[in-house]
């Protein structure tokens, strides 16, 4: 198992924002969870690399515990993360963005980053913005951008945290294919909040949902479109599927 | 000795230059050790306002608190008088130092949790989750950002701290206050009130004045570059 959450609960003060979450992603799975929001699918990623830390349970990366001792190191050698608000830095270039971890935290030459980020620029579409700063660039741009970053790692599992749900709709489509792109061609294992149902349906090989901090039905993605058994499930797709 | 602006009392301070140069030279050194001081302890204590701790967390509040709503004036006596008479002589320099270190030492550590705590948590969890230390997270993403933040009030934090050194009088320190003052109550220079406090304040001025300058260009960069960053997000939004 690449990832696995064992016995997971969470508390916010006295709130249970997540109820007892058991999920196990296999190696190069893309698993997409969906669900209305304040149902914990963003703080069920976030325990993936304890930007969350449980209250209680376990979370087990590529077969290692994932403690509040050994984050930095697993986490940094394990899994990258592309948010909601997509947090590039913005005091740096687009390459810089790229390099500086590979360069900081991996022991990667500047040539080797360089070389590393020009791969993955191309692989977004946006070699041409290397030398823009990220506020001058579009949402999507800005997205894809944070992609290429955590490509720039080579982590075996990507986090995606919302990643289309702050941008406007003529933009989240360039998002949606370059992730389809990397879902499709590459065996990364990739754990995606969402609310893109197309999305799921393409490249998903499993779809959680969740609502209330819990976990009510899963399945591969045809299952919610055709016969999903939980009320609340029927009533969120009837909503989010047109 | 007639008149404020006599002939003969500038002449007076002219002849003790010296004395002014030495006030000033003690008031610069004592400005720039107490200024390091200061800035480590405000970098410190202000970085322990961010920690998950809620000991440090603590010891930030207890300290910035205390530090700040009590007299200076007070603090240098305590840190000299009081340990004196407890067989602990720090010497006129060193309590100096001391005293306006650990006194704009909180409001410097102020001045730094105000810059972090104006960078998005994004920013924070962005780094975290590439899985850089505490250390490398501050040093590459999070001060850089904070740093034209912080250095409008941080200057002017010096400045203030440059204008405090006039405190060392009480304890009969020589620095440029406590030179002049002696000058112009002294029996054989007294009278030359005038010159001496304008020379006093001219030279005050000469090292103030600047850094205010850079100060209030910095702050004026800032703003607009805020309004370019703000118009940046307006297109991303409108995109």
């Amino acid at each position: 198992m690449m990832i696995k959450l064992d016995h997971i609960n969470k508390y916010f003060g006295d709130v249970q924002v997540l109820q007892d979450i058991n999920l196990e992603v296999r190696e190069g799975e893309k698993l997409v969870i969906i669900g209305p929001s304040g149902s914990g699918k963003s703080t069920t990623v976030r325990c993936m690399n304890f930007l969350e830390e449980p209250t209680s349970g376990h979370v087990y990366i590529d077969g290692k515990e994932l403690t509040r001792k050994n984050k930095m190191e697993l986490v940094r050698d394990t899994t990258s993360m592309v948010f909601q608000q997509f947090n590039l830095y913005p005091h740096m270039t687009v390459l810089k963005n790229l390099t500086l971890a590979p360069m900081k935290l991996h022991g990667k030459s500047r040539e080797e980053a360089e070389e590393l980020a020009y791969h993955y620029l191309d692989v977004v579409g946006l070699r041409n913005k290397a030398d823009a700063y990220p506020n001058t660039l579009s949402g999507g741009q800005q997205q894809r951008i944070a992609i290429a970053r955590a490509l720039c790692v080579q982590s075996k599992i990507i986090l995606f945290d919302e990643p289309t749900s702050a941008l406007d709709p003529e933009t989240i489509q360039e998002v949606l294919d370059v992730m389809i792109k990397l879902a499709k061609e590459a065996n990364i294992t990739m754990v995606v909040v969402t609310h893109e149902m197309g999305f799921a349906r393409q490249v998903a090989d499993r779809v959680v949902f969740m609502a209330d901090g819990q976990i009510l039905e899963e399945g591969p993605p045809e299952h919610f479109f055709l016969n999903p058994k939980n009320e609340r499930v029927k009533k969120f797709l009837s909503k989010i599927i047109r | 000795m007639s008149g404020l602006f006599s002939e003969d009392a500038w002449l007076m301070v002219w002849a003790h230059k010296d004395t002014f140069i030495l006030g000033f030279m003690n008031t610069l050194e004592t400005s720039m050790a107490a200024i390091l001081l200061s800035l480590v302890i405000g970098i410190v204590i202000g970085l322990m306002s961010m920690s998950d701790r809620s000991l440090l967390r603590s010891i930030n509040r207890v300290y910035v608190e205390f530090i700040q709503n009590t007299p200076l004036l007070l603090q240098i006596c305590v840190l000299y008088y009081a340990l004196a008479f407890s067989g602990h002589k720090l010497g006129i320099l060193l309590t100096g130092i001391l005293a306006l270190g650990v006194y704009h030492g909180a409001y410097m550590a102020e001045v730094f949790r105000a810059g972090i705590g104006a960078i998005p948590k994004g920013q924070f969890e962005a780094a975290e989750s590439q899985g850089f230390s505490y250390v490398g997270k501050m040093y590459y993403v999070i001060l850089p950002q904070s740093i034209k933040i912080i250095l409008p009030p941080l200057v002017n934090q010096i400045v203030n701290l440059i204008k405090n050194t006039a405190v060392l009088y009480i304890i009969g320190g020589s620095d440029l206050i406590s030179l002049t003052y002696n000058f112009v109550t002294g029996a054989t220079t007294g009278g030359a009130y005038a010159p001496a406090y304008l020379v006093c304040g001219a030279l005050f001025f000469l090292i103030c004045f600047p850094l205010s300058m850079l100060a209030g260009l910095w702050e004026a960069n800032l703003k607009k570059q805020d309004g370019r960053e703000a118009g940046a997000e307006k297109k991303v939004a409108a995109t």
